[in-house]
């Protein structure tokens, strides 16, 4: 009898969906279960770090790591990970491309803690204490882990072998990906297990997307009522269909509602708020800069827009740090 | 990033900026061209990259430039009504206008990306333009756009004092 393939499950800087999309697998989990031996898993398992440590090399058949990497001890963790399994998959858009979490690359750590512990409304910390690296209390010494500066992706930090797209990714992908993974039919090292295809492709509002669109304006949801059956980017609703991966068969569009983009870009876009950009812009139906800057207004936060999922996989990563 | 200069007015003196051009084949290119040909003088600090139209230029192109280096980046093209295919020199502004306001959002200032419809005859406005882009991307210093993630800021009491 040959043992069951070891499997691991991580998270890092993430929000627990990704756990919960796990357990959304339903009675497909039951069938993973009974397939592998889930030797890690934090969320919902009584192992600690030390276990992990113990185990040789290698001897993880597959860890699903979600969320990006901003502490020291995610860092450790990933690197710990990494040696332990002979696949990392990068789980969800933060580990893939840095996610929500990532768009704190827009700030730096001293003002992100300074509105967590001091200036948020909901904070009562009358001294001001900010999380300290090492303290002593009653005599023992405390540590904390550290914060960096700049969110990373997974693959910034350690090598990954394959990428779960979405926020979080559906029942259905992590399905598929697990089915290849305990039968060996994996596709090249690198690659994101979802389809390589804009996600109009999959969009059932594809047919009254028209070929040539030209948008006087750029409107949110909330300003407008939607029809429910064409495309929202012809409804004048920044729609990231075009400029993301399919996989997830445009679950926001069905319930009415613009894909934002966290399943990516495909393999032929580097910069996935770059290849957005280029395309709701060249919808502006107008010539003249006056009024291109008018409708271009109305995007009031283009990071937010352009990049909620992947500023730190961009090209530039983060806003630029001021240097003296 | 700490420089180890000896004066700054010296070493911003020196700083020669690196300004990534993108230029289309049937203007800019030309009066890039011209300026060669007629020997007209223009500060040296551009690398030109010539693209059939300015409409080719992908923003991913300029985020690039930036990311690898550039301290600026100028995009030449036809004068509106003047482009070879038409309407490229259109969507490059539209795109222009959308990307400088996402590069400010990103800690990139407005003079280290310029637009600048420049016709194939154009090669004094091209010197002027150039000269004068150079200057106002020396002011303001290099781009460096280092990603700290080695910075480590979290030790207590150097966070709790700023
Ligand atoms: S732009 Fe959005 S709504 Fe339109 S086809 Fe693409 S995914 Fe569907
Ligand atoms: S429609 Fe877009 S935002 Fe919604 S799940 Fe799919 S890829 Fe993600
Ligand atoms: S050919 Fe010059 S801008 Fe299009």
């Amino acid at each position: 009898m040959t043992a069951k393939p070891k499997i691991a499950f991580y998270w890092c800087a993430s929000c627990g969906g990704c756990e919960e999309a796990v357990v959304d697998l339903a009675e497909q989990v039951l069938d993973v279960v009974a397939a592998v031996d889930i030797v890690f898993w934090p969320c919902a398992m009584d192992f600690k770090r030390h276990d992990v440590e113990a185990m040789a090399d290698g001897s993880i058949a597959a860890t699903f790591v979600n969320g990006a990497v901003r502490t020291t001890e995610q860092e450790e963790m990933a690197h710990l990970l990494r040696r332990k399994s002979r696949v990392l998959v990068a789980f969800g858009a933060c580990s893939q491309l840095g996610g929500i979490p990532g768009l704190a690359n827009l700030s730096d750590t001293a003002s992100v803690l300074a509105t967590a512990y001091r200036t948020s409304p909901s904070t009562v910390n009358p001294d001001g204490v900010l999380p300290q690296r090492h303290t002593v209390d009653g005599g023992h010494a405390l540590g904390l882990p550290g914060l960096y500066e700049t969110v990373r992706t997974l693959d910034q930090v350690t090598d990954v072998d394959y990428y779960l797209p979405g926020c979080a990714p559906t029942p259905k992908l992590i399905a598929a990906a697990v089915q290849a993974l305990l039968t060996g039919a994996l596709p090249a090292k690198g690659s994101v297990l979802a389809p390589d295809i804009a996600l109009c492709d999959e969009c059932a509002r594809k047919a009254s997307k028209p070929d040539a669109l030209a948008l006087a304006a750029f409107k949110r949801p909330s300003e407008v009522v939607l029809n429910e059956e064409e495309c929202l980017l012809a409804q004048g609703v920044l729609c990231m269909g075009p400029a993301t991966r399919g996989g997830c068969e445009a679950a926001c569009v069905q319930g009415n509602m613009p894909c934002t983009g966290c399943s990516g870009p495909t393999s032929r876009v580097r910069d996935q708020g770059a290849k957005a950009l280029s395309g709701f812009a060249s919808l502006v139906a107008s010539n003249d800069a006056a009024e291109i800057e008018r409708i271009t207004g109305a995007i009031a936060d283009p990071v937010g827009t352009l990049y909620r999922y992947a500023l730190p996989a961009s090209l530039l990563r983060r806003r630029r740090v001021a240097v003296s | 990033m700490p420089e180890t200069t000896t004066g700054s007015a010296a070493a911003a003196e020196r700083f020669e900026p690196r300004i990534v051009a993108f230029f289309c084949n049937w203007c800019t290119y030309l009066a890039a061209d011209l300026a060669g040909t007629t020997r007209l003088k223009y500060a040296p600090n551009i690398r030109v990259v010539r693209v059939m139209c300015s409409g080719r230029i992908d923003p991913q192109f300029v985020l690039d430039a930036f990311a690898k280096g550039a301290d600026g980046v100028l995009i030449g093209g036809c004068h509106p009504g003047d482009c070879h295919y038409e309407s490229g020199n259109y969507k490059t502004l539209r795109r222009f206008q959308l990307l400088r306001r996402t590069l400010r959002a990103l800690g990139i200032e407005d003079d280290r990306f310029r637009l600048e419809w420049l016709s194939a005859s154009e090669a004094e406005p091209l010197k002027t333009v150039v000269n004068d882009m150079v200057e106002k991307v020396r002011a303001l210093g290099p781009l460096h756009l280092e990603v700290p993630a080695e910075a480590f800021a979290a030790e207590g009491e150097e966070v709790a004092a700023r």
